[in-house]
């Protein structure tokens, strides 16, 4: 097996099985072994938050996740974000709103805007701009993106009322 | 949902009646991109794929006495070891290899030497180490001004500074000396009542795009080469290619993937051809993906700069004389943006006696690039305070002064180029009357500074295809990457001046084997230049389709029109066809029908856009943090084919232009060593650092555009600095004469510290 | 005559003038014509026979895609000025 190691998880829902070398990072068993190249490489020390993904619910920034350590574990990327139904709201608010130029910043603050809903549905633009300040985009000036976010909030908050009525 | 407020109308005085242009569909491969789905540089994946990685030097400069890699060959998983000596003998310019793989000498630490392609990157890294390299350390010099003096450490033996002067005789640091010279400087400044001389230094700068550069090289069994690579310009990738490859331009195909980000920083080529070489030597597919530390480190960030200026007026409030002298970095070989510097410096004003004087200096830090209006934001920096600083004097209002002062069409430029039509006085105008520029500032150490700048259009060379599809859509190729929406900007065009709707127009990007010569995406040209060749190939369907009309109803082409929604002819009113219906029967009628445009948008006499903007800062008068609470950017767009992209192009300047004001920066140690080659130290702008820009589109149309396009989205990151500086100057009464403004400095500046 | 405006680091050349008048078809034959009235001004503009790379030629505004070979009309204005283009 030269070294590797067997490491089983959940990613986007799907049970996955692969092989890496303990010194692979997440961020590198996501793209060059599982195929899964949405997540972004931006710096690999973790101050550019393009890796970012979801592992247990929790934020983290894919390059200072060794794959190993996801044994047993979930991992949510921008590939899991759509569903059956079409984009996720956050996907369809990022676009309604233009917010992405380039796109490579993207997928990350997508994921951080998810965990960050998923914590306060209805968050203050502080809050927004505060929790995602570990996402650099050089090409927007911002504020696209954390508009986009309150109408993602608002569209997600009135979804689970209207599901909660019926 | 209400307007935002900084999605308002664009301010014009022409009237309208577009269809598509000046709407705000969803951009080209906007879904791909939330998705995850797009293709950028480092996402190929072909079967076999090696991973390369590059030696670098750890030295700022030295002799390479040798390269010995047999260590390296023998690893287990390395395919191929590539240095110098696997480029064709004699093939290119001898910079251009030099900065490739490196020949005798390397010029900044991070100069690729070596490359090695193996099973992963991981084991590519571990065999760099395996490379020895013996080398004679040479003293670096890291400041322009230093590398200037006589007895600087010299990089090129050869080089000679080149004037119009002629060329010199001895060796020297200074590439190039260039100077403009208008009217008679000595004479306007006798007639000034007042005169202001400062000096300013600003620091070297990365375009900070957050894709690394990637490229992955694949050679065919008949010696052809595709190459895939995340670059501004496909065409000037594949001619580097062709020129250190020594293959001729046909059996290279490049491959533009999408682009996370450039700039004008990937308008060069850094890993393609090392990418190649490996390839060709391993027998098998190679990507090289750069790691950020090389990027900071070796790729082409923006000149640091020594700029002097001194301009004089008179009580009247006229400008009469204006001198610069601008010393810029090229880094390790000749080349920086100094020219387009010198060009800038005074473009917004009509001045009559001027001299500007610009070096072009060699020092031992890579090789400086373009970087969003390359070299303007330091010059507007310095003439911008200095104006600032002219008006005070003279108890005239800023606005005010550049209003009294400002270019027009025909003002002569220090080169003495004439202006055609373009919007500086409106532009003021359009500021003056904005409710920021006298909204109260609303708490104590907050100030208030406006800068005015300018970047010209430069238009290049653009190919397009138009096909007519048999059920009324057409698909539209193009040469020019996508950057900045541009895309979906030309489909726009191309929309419009078919008569079609938006969704009818599939656009989509081309590589080099598909189209003709298209120049970089940059400089803002793209949705100028590439519309006009979208517009040329639109024109040329449909002289085709009236041409087909023509034939079908039996009558002369001349009496066929087209007028966006049917096909006539004089002959017969009866006979009408929309473009659907001929569409469907081109191929009943002699076949299908392609339209082409290829077009070099500088035969045009073209302008450029000016910007004014006003910045609202606080201080902390402890810390010396700047917070920018307020910001408005007026500019002149000539006509906005989709005013979405055209803001987003301007919030997206503006923070760029905040973070090249008050924190990054690439700093040197006294070896050469970059000290922040990580995004923790080399700080860009966060979802914190940016307030909402507010950018006020104002339309002067460009004359020679059929609907008025002017290139704009470089302007937005020129006036910035400017504009935060002379807001600091108001809170601390001292002038900001270095570039970034931290902290640090600014306390110094007050004298805190 | 076409008035070609001379860099000022050039004009210890043609005695301090900073535009000069001369004939001619084309840019290469007015640089001709300058040569002739003014020895040496075609080597400083095009070192080796090429125009210096760092140098665009503007005829009446515009940019010369053609450069040297840029046709001129009898009242044109040429300049030499910097290529710059942009990121």
């Amino acid at each position: 097996m030269d070294g590797k190691v067997r490491v089983q998880a959940t990613i986007n829902g799907q049970p996955v099985e692969f092989l890496c070398e303990p010194r692979q990072s997440l961020l590198e068993c996501l793209r060059d072994i599982l195929g899964l190249t949405g997540t972004k490489e931006g710096c690999s020390d973790g101050n550019c938050g393009a890796c970012s993904v979801l592992l247990n619910g929790r934020l983290v920034n894919s390059c200072l996740v060794l794959g190993v350590e996801i044994d047993g574990g979930e991992v949510t990327t921008v590939e899991g974000l759509a569903g059956p139904d079409g984009l996720h709201p956050l996907q369809q608010a990022f676009i309604d709103h233009a917010a992405l130029q380039c796109g490579y910043c993207t997928p990350g603050m997508l994921l951080a805007a998810k965990a960050l809903l998923d914590r306060d549905p209805d968050p203050s633009e502080e809050r927004i701009r505060q929790w995602l300040a570990g996402n650099l985009c050089r090409c927007t000036g911002y504020d696209r993106i954390v508009r986009a976010v309150q109408d993602a909030a608002r569209r997600m908050r009135r979804d689970a009322d209207v599901h909660a009525e019926g | 949902m209400s307007t935002p407020r900084d999605e308002r109308k664009p301010v014009t005085d022409e009237p309208v009646s577009l269809r598509v242009i000046g709407t705000r569909p969803p951009l080209y491969g906007a879904v791909d991109k939330v998705l995850g789905r797009a293709v950028f540089g480092a996402d190929v994946s072909l079967p076999e794929l090696l991973h390369g990685k590059v030696l670098r030097s750890p030295h700022a400069h030295a002799r390479i006495l040798s390269v010995d890699t047999r260590r390296a060959e023998g690893y287990p998983g390395v395919h191929a070891v590539v240095t110098a000596r696997d480029l064709p003998e004699g093939a290119g310019e001898q910079f251009e290899r030099d900065n490739t793989l490196a020949g005798d000498k390397v010029l900044y630490v991070g100069h690729p030497i070596a490359a090695i392609a193996a099973e992963s990157p991981h084991i590519a890294e571990e065999a760099l180490a395996l490379i020895d390299v013996q080398y004679e350390v040479l003293p670096p010099v890291l400041d322009v001004r230093r590398a200037m003096q006589a007895d600087a450490p010299l990089l090129h033996e050869t080089l000679r500074t080149w004037s119009l002067a002629g060329q010199a005789a001895s060796p020297s640091n200074v590439a190039e000396h260039l100077q403009h010279v208008k009217g008679d400087p000595e004479q306007g400044f006798a007639e000034a009542d007042v005169i202001v001389e400062r000096s300013f230094t600003t620091t070297m700068v990365h375009q900070g795009y957050i894709e690394p550069h990637a490229s992955t090289a694949l050679w065919h069994p008949d010696g052809s080469l595709t190459v895939w690579t995340c670059t501004q310009g496909a065409f000037p990738v594949r001619e580097h290619l062709s020129s250190l490859l020594d293959l001729p331009m046909a059996r290279i195909r490049v491959v533009p993937t999408e682009i996370g980000g450039g700039f004008g920083g990937k308008a060069s080529s850094y890993v393609d051809v090392v990418a190649a070489l490996l390839a060709r030597k391993a027998g098998r597919p190679v990507k090289v993906v750069m790691g950020r530390d090389e990027v900071l480190k070796a790729t082409g960030p923006t000149p640091g700069t020594f700029i002097r200026v001194r301009m004089g007026a008179r009580r009247d409030g006229r400008i009469v004389a204006a001198e610069a002298e601008l010393c810029y970095e090229a880094g390790a070989y000749p080349g920086s943006s100094v020219g387009s510097g010198a060009d800038t410096i005074f473009a917004c004003y009509d001045i009559p006696n001027a001299r500007v004087d610009g070096y072009d200096v060699v020092v031992n830090k890579p090789k400086t690039s373009s970087y969003r209006a390359p070299g303007a934001t330091p010059a507007v920096f310095a003439v911008e305070q200095v104006v600032d600083e002219l008006a005070e004097r003279l108890g005239i209002d800023p606005l005010d002064f550049r209003l009294l002062n400002c270019a027009r069409e025909g003002t002569r430029r220090v080169s003495g180029q004439p202006y055609p039509r373009v919007g500086f006085a409106e532009v003021l105008q359009a500021a003056k009357a904005h409710p920021h520029y006298s909204a109260p500032l609303g708490g104590p150490n907050r100030g208030r500074g406006i800068a005015f700048g300018y970047w010209g259009n430069w238009a290049g060379q653009s190919c397009c295809t138009i096909s007519v599809n048999a059920d009324g859509t057409v698909s539209l190729l193009t040469g020019s990457v996508d950057v900045s929406g541009a895309l979906t900007g030309i489909a726009m065009q191309a929309a419009e001046e078919l008569g079609l709707e938006l969704r009818q127009v599939q656009a989509r990007v081309a590589d080099t084997a598909s189209i003709g010569y298209t120049d970089v995406s940059a400089g803002s040209r793209t949705t100028f230049g590439t519309g006009l060749a979208a517009i040329e190939a639109a024109r040329d369907v449909i002289a085709q389709m009236r041409a087909r009309a023509a034939r079908l109803w039996g009558v002369p082409v001349e009496t066929v029109s087209y007028d966006r929604v049917v096909f006539t002819t004089s002959v017969d009113p009866t006979k009408r066809l929309s473009f659907r219906e001929l569409a469907a029967q081109l191929s009943a009628t002699g076949g299908p029908v392609m339209g082409r445009g290829n077009v070099d948008g500088d035969v045009l006499r073209r302008g450029g856009a000016p910007g004014l903007h006003i910045a609202d800062v606080e201080l902390d008068p402890e810390t010396g943090k700047v917070t920018v609470l307020r910001y408005t950017a007026v500019q002149d767009v000539g006509r906005a084919v989709h005013p979405g992209n055209v803001e987003g192009q301007i919030k997206g300047g503006v923070a760029q232009g905040i973070g090249w004001a008050l924190y990054e920066g690439c700093f040197y140690g006294e070896d050469g060593q970059l000290l922040n080659p990580t995004l923790l130290d080399n700080k860009l702008p966060t979802a914190m650092d940016i307030p909402v820009v507010e950018p006020v589109i104002v339309e002067v149309p460009d004359p020679v555009h059929p609907y008025g396009v002017r290139g704009a989205g470089e302007t937005p990151i020129v006036p910035v600095a400017g504009a935060i500086a002379n807001a600091l100057y108001r809170i601390t009464g001292r002038r900001m004469e270095r570039l970034p403004m931290t902290p640090a400095y600014v306390l110094e500046r007050m004298g805190v510290i | 005559m076409v008035v070609v405006w001379i860099p000022s680091l050039m004009r210890d050349l043609t005695g301090g003038r900073a535009r000069v008048s001369a004939p001619g078809r084309t840019v290469a034959e007015v640089l001709d014509a300058l040569e002739a009235a003014y020895p040496g001004v075609r080597e400083r503009l095009c070192p080796g026979g090429r125009l210096h790379p760092s140098l665009a030629v503007v005829v009446d505004g515009r940019r010369a895609p053609l450069g040297l070979l840029e046709p001129v009309g009898e009242e044109s204005e040429v300049q030499f000025v910097p290529a710059v283009s942009g990121g």
